[in-house]
């Protein structure tokens, strides 16, 4: 006779990982047809033709096989092409580059292959989701470091300090952030530099939205000759060429540890997929008008959410990246959950509670502008509305 | 100058939006924007502004004709004196281009039939002096107008909500 059940035979570790915690929000926005939704993650964009066309094309001819477990030779050759032209870091493109599914796995596979229980992994938050479980997996604790709008998020020397203890061993950077939308720059970054370079910390600089700095340019930790070596870099195609649905990130780093994530990589995934890497091939040769035009495109959509955010009261800081507005709800004496649920039920409009992304998220939303100026108008409009009746009728 | 194409480019897109707007959208102090865009209605860089109407869609809508002329042009004066005589004569149609290639002037005309602009051509402009031959061309339906693409229905195909 069986005593246990299916769920009995789940490891302890993945059990302790608490499900997505707007879960219930999402299954609401989910259910209502007439939503408008300013909650998404990914472009709206669809991915510019050539680059399409060079996807299609290799599957004309015929390019259906795994390829190498490291990612083309080609597709190597122009990231580290790509990466010294536009941020002046050198890479070996045949062992110090490696093509991965999208940037989440480059995410998982260097905490999986640095992280072993007992060490302790600095986040600075609010951040994206998934720093915290690939370290749970690991066995690693993960101890976030609080940013807040005081500092525009970013990272300071002094809040990192307070949180390194000789058992830490990885720092998650992950600038431009979502869902701050705020930015390091170079010299944010040589006051991190001052605290790391005697210290045996390495640093995983997620860097998915670098394409997307806007009136800056985006800075690297590993633009700093003390820190390359400690730092693994990761990126991606689907924000700069708008490709999520195609899966393809990289991650740059020094050979021993590239190749010890290689380790993972060919047993768990083989290979990303090669269509996908042709068509990554065509974004990186000819992809720089693009990526151009739509930084532009998302820069007057940011500046008019933004200007308009702040005129309804709903202060926010600029943020100089991504494509996230963070504006602090605390004037209206609700948490983010109630806010956005109110605002959903009222208004039928969709946008996510800060605190889905760490408890210092609390107090403040993500409002994506990954969408077009008339719709982020419209939504403005609801908000106003909405800001306007909450006082005159509280029960909605 | 850099300011003024960026201007133009947006309000190529989209003529409603104020002076305060764009001023917004490209982070720019209102004054400076409400003047460049005066300077350039001055200069006739900005000379109208319209709507883009789809008549497909409007019950007995007009009619747009592509007429190509082929041309004797007037010594001395080339083809300027035709296109002249055309504007001048006949005020209803909507623009009047020299072209390179197969013919030299392209008409283009709006009506309320295919009958209505035929006629026009066959009585108007076929017999004017220096007009050798015509042929016109009627559009039959428009997929993509002024930048827009039309008749396409916007589908959002991302997940409502996503990290």
């Amino acid at each position: 006779m069986n005593k246990k059940t299916p769920a009995d035979f789940l490891s302890p570790v993945v059990k302790s990982i608490p499900p997505s915690g707007i879960r219930k929000f999402f299954d609401i926005v989910s259910e209502m047809e007439d939503a408008i939704s300013l909650g998404v993650g990914e472009p709206d964009f669809v991915t510019p033709w050539h680059i399409r066309r060079a996807g299609i094309e290799s599957l004309k001819n015929g390019h259906t096989y795994y390829t190498s477990n490291w990612g083309l030779k080609e597709l190597r050759q122009e990231i580290s092409d790509w990466y010294d032209r536009k941020y002046k870091i050198k890479y070996n493109p045949l062992n110090q580059v490696f093509v991965t599914v999208g940037g989440s796995e480059a995410v998982d596979v260097t905490i999986r292959a640095l992280i072993e229980p007992g060490d302790e992994v600095l986040i600075p938050e609010p951040c994206f989701v998934c720093y915290k479980p690939c370290v749970d997996l690991s066995g690693g604790t993960s101890v976030p470091i609080v940013t807040t709008a005081e500092h525009n998020f970013k990272l300071t020397a002094k809040a990192l300090e307070e949180k390194i203890t000789d058992k830490t061993k990885l720092l998650i950077l992950s600038y431009p952030n979502n869902p701050t939308g705020a930015i390091m720059t170079k010299e944010d970054l040589s006051e991190i530099v001052n605290v790391l370079k005697d210290k045996d910390i390495m640093v995983l600089s997620d860097e998915i939205y670098s394409e997307l700095t806007y009136d800056n340019e985006h800075a690297s930790i590993a633009q700093f000759p003390e820190m390359k070596d400690k730092t693994i870099v990761i990126n991606g195609f689907s924000k700069s060429f708008a490709m999520t649905g195609w899966r393809l990130g990289f991650a740059l780093g020094h050979e021993d540890i590239i190749s010890a994530m290689i380790k993972i990589h060919q047993y768990a995934i083989m290979s990303a997929p090669t269509t996908s890497q042709y068509a990554a091939i065509e974004a990186l040769k000819h992809g720089d008008e693009d990526i151009e035009q739509m930084r532009e495109e998302y820069n007057i959509r940011r500046r008019v959410l933004v200007d308009g955010l702040n005129k309804l009261g709903l202060e926010c800081f600029e943020p100089l990246g991504a494509f996230y507005v963070f504006p602090s709800i605390k004037s209206t004496n609700m948490t983010s959950n109630e806010f956005c649920e109110e605002l959903l039920r009222r208004e039928k409009l969709a946008v996510v509670p800060g605190s889905a992304f760490g408890d210092s998220g609390e107090g403040y939303v993500r409002i994506s502008y990954a969408y077009s100026l008339e719709k982020i108008k419209k939504a403005l409009k609801k908000i106003e509305h909405f800001l306007q009746t909450l006082n005159e009728n509280p029960e909605g | 100058m850099e300011l003024k194409k960026k201007i133009l480019s947006i309000l190529e897109k989209d003529a409603k939006l104020s002076s305060d707007e764009i001023a917004v959208m490209l982070n720019l102090e209102k004054s400076k924007v409400a003047e460049a865009i005066e300077e350039m209605e001055n200069e006739k860089i900005i000379f109208g502004t319209k709507t883009l109407i789809n008549w497909d869609k409007v019950e007995d809508g007009k009619v747009t004709a592509y007429i190509e002329l082929n041309v004797t042009p007037e010594q001395g004066l080339g083809f300027e004196k035709v296109a002249e005589d055309i504007i001048r004569e006949f005020p209803q149609v909507s623009s009047v281009s020299l072209m390179s290639g197969g013919f030299d002037i392209l008409v283009e005309l709006e009506g309320y039939s295919m009958k209505d602009v035929a006629l026009f051509v066959a009585e108007k402009i076929a017999p004017m002096p220096n007009v050798i031959s015509t042929k016109t061309h009627f559009v039959l339906r428009r997929y993509k107008h002024g930048g827009v693409v039309l008749n396409k229905e916007e589908i959002d195909e991302r997940r409502v909500i996503s990290f």
